[in-house]
């Protein structure tokens, strides 16, 4: 079974709960982002994601856009995704997932870029813009490195999709919590109920929650029916404002919210 | 025997098109999809779209030879596909009229739309008011900037332009804006997406839409002139007006199909709009085709003195036109572009669009490569109204 999977069925099983955090690869530079990925590992993260900045992010709201955008001004390079892996690698052994969108990886080439997110020592990776009905090349490729390889669910998928695409994922899936792009909502919808209790029906793989999760409170409620939870704005805000300390504060602080 | 090429439907041409979106923009793709397929059967609506062209959009719109002009080429013969006479100015009209009716089919009461030149923000600003819908218009906060006068024309239509201040701040993030509203607002809104790129079944429907240019000009060449043009010229941004008007003759081997898209200050210098010619494929906006991006994937930016070609990519069904060597494309660079609005303007008495001036600019390169005496239909696609100021400026007359 994947590290990920293995990780988040314990954590499940010990009424603790799950906290997967995410920071952009190469925000605001290299090293900076290396720190921050050991600091939330320290301090309560069990799964890193590591956003690699794109051009086009449709899937992320403003604060992530400006964050993958300022990353890439100062001039991040798509190799430098598995430098920080292996840099972060070497300080912690909490497992990563790449989170990438498909052009940059389509460019490395998909087998390329398998066979490097293992070298690096990544668990695998969230697809955020593709589906699996495009993503055979990226299935094949994962599968014979035994790579996680995560699909998105949402609230508007059919129960056909939702089973399509939580078959053809490994480590998790990726319960989309409401229609909408990254960032903080006061009020999580009962939709992610709805989308998890779908997933969860299935049997096959555990899910986690994304979008829109930013305290420790929403933290401890998705983590009472799902597998758990996806903070990635809340950390990058934190960051913008208070650096390596308010990063490292917000990471306690939603920590606080597992069991 | 051969499939025909026009008889290509989404979602791929060739390895080109899919549909690289998250996935909870998925269920409203199928959505539209479904009642495409079935609007496109029933005669209640394909009736009722030819109605609205009819009586509301003005089609058929009328060929235009272009005498004067053309004698500046030595011998050949220009005949104009005037979609500058369309209700609001350009071809982009087709399009809206038949997705607006898709909307009402779905019962959705809003509209987003994305916009570079403004033809198609003013468009779709167009269709919301005449059926009463809600309507949001994306354009990056530059094109706000260079195509005032149609923001003007969007917001007394009743719509609301958003200026797009990420990324490149052109029609490539308007875009990027436009797919974010709607995956947050999918059950009330439909994107109504101005060019034939984008996941399928946009290319294909669009394109449908727009094919009523070329099916009229077939008829009204073969009236005209008693045969088949030797070829066909149009721009290509997106590409939506180029495969309107290639689309009916894609099967008639012996005419010729040029793409003119924007060179910018020059093919070899890194300030292009030249996809086809400098990109390589790759996904953009939900779509496997060619597009302009750097080494590590990242989508390059575009330029081009025409807001409306300014993009880094271009519609599946033309990358694989070109891949087939069906189609020809060929790069005209900013100032190429500006003599023949001139000229277009100064023989003829028509201002186009500077967009459309890039296809005029392309009869340069066809007196050469084309017979003496050959006939060359171009699909002029806009007019250039909404141009004058950049062209006031660039001409010294403001």
């Amino acid at each position: 079974m994947s590290k990920v999977e293995t990780i988040l069925r314990q954590n499940r099983d010990s009424g603790r709960g799950t906290l997967v955090g995410y920071f952009p690869a190469g925000y605001p530079t290299l090293d900076d982002s290396v720190a921050a990925f050991v600091a939330m590992a320290k301090n309560g993260c069990d799964i890193l994601e590591v956003g690699v900045p794109y051009s086009d992010p449709v899937m992320d709201g403003l604060v992530i856009q400006q964050a993958t955008e300022k990353a890439l001004a100062n001039g991040f390079r798509l190799s430098e995704t598995f430098e920080v892996i292996r840099k972060v690698r070497e300080q912690v052994d909490t497992p990563m997932l790449v989170m990438s969108y498909w052009n940059p990886v389509l460019r490395y080439g998909v087998d390329n870029f398998a066979q490097a997110l293992e070298d690096s020592g990544a668990q695998g990776m969230i697809t955020p813009d593709l589906i699996p009905d495009e993503g055979a090349s990226w299935i094949d490729a994962a599968t014979k490195r035994d790579l996680d390889h995560v699909f998105l669910v949402a609230p508007s998928s059919s129960d056909a999709r939702v089973k399509a695409n939580s078959a053809a994922s490994q480590g998790f899936v990726y319960s989309v919590s409401t229609m909408g792009i990254t960032g903080e909502r006061a009020n999580l919808d009962q939709l992610a109920r709805q989308v998890v209790g779908k997933v969860k029906d299935l049997g096959t793989a555990p899910t986690c929650v994304g979008v829109g999760i930013s305290s420790a409170e929403q933290v401890r409620e998705v983590n009472s029916y799902a597998d758990g939870a996806i903070v990635g704005t809340a950390f990058v805000k934190a960051y913008e404002s208070g650096g390596l300390e308010g990063l490292t504060e917000k990471t306690r602080e939603l920590a606080r919210g597992l069991g | 025997m051969t499939p025909k090429l026009s008889a290509q439907v989404g979602p791929y041409f060739g390895q080109f098109g899919g549909r690289f979106v998250p996935e909870p923009l998925i269920a409203a793709l199928d959505e539209l999809d479904a009642t495409y397929q079935a609007a496109r059967k029933d005669e209640s609506f394909t009736n009722e779209l030819a109605q609205l062209h009819l009586e509301y959009t003005g089609r058929p719109s009328i060929i235009t030879e272009a005498k004067r002009f053309a004698a500046q080429f030595g011998d050949i013969r220009v005949f104009l596909k005037r979609e500058d006479l369309n209700h609001t100015g350009s071809h982009k009209i087709n399009n809206v009229m038949g997705q607006a009716l898709l909307a009402k089919r779905m019962g959705k009461k809003r509209i987003i739309a994305e916009t570079g030149a403004g033809q198609h923000g003013v468009a779709s600003a167009t269709a919301a008011a005449y059926f009463g819908l809600d309507c949001v218009v994306y354009m990056g906060e530059v094109d706000t900037e260079r195509q005032a006068l149609n923001v003007a024309r969007m917001k007394l239509l009743g719509a609301e332009v958003v200026a797009v201040t990420t990324g490149s701040r052109t029609l490539k993030d308007a875009i990027n804006e436009a797919l974010r509203d709607w995956v947050a607002n999918v059950d009330s809104t439909h994107y109504l997406l101005g060019t034939v790129a984008g996941p399928h079944p946009f290319p294909t429907m669009v394109r449908d839409f727009h094919s009523v240019i070329g099916k009229e000009s077939k008829e009204q060449m073969l009236a005209l002139t008693g045969r088949l043009p030797d070829a066909i010229a149009a721009c290509v941004g997106g590409g939506s007006n180029a495969i309107g008007i290639f689309h009916a003759f894609l099967d008639d081997e012996a005419v010729q199909l040029w793409g003119f898209e924007a060179a910018g200050d020059g093919i070899d210098t890194p300030h292009h709009a030249a996809t086809l010619n400098r990109g390589v494929p790759g996904v953009l906006h939900g779509a496997m085709s060619y597009m302009l991006q750097d080494a590590d994937g990242q989508t390059s930016e575009s330029h081009s003195i025409s807001a409306g070609l300014d993009y880094p990519g271009v519609g599946p069904e033309h990358s694989w036109l070109k891949d087939l060597g069906r189609a020809n494309y060929f790069g005209i660079t900013d100032a190429q572009a500006m003599d023949a609005m001139k000229l277009m303007s100064q023989t003829e008495g028509i201002i186009p669009a500077i967009e459309t001036a890039h296809a005029l600019a392309g009869m340069e390169h066809l007196s050469k490569v084309l017979p003496k005496g050959a006939h060359v239909l171009v699909n002029l696609s806009g007019r250039g109204d909404k141009d004058m100021e950049t062209a006031g400026r660039y001409f010294g007359l403001i």
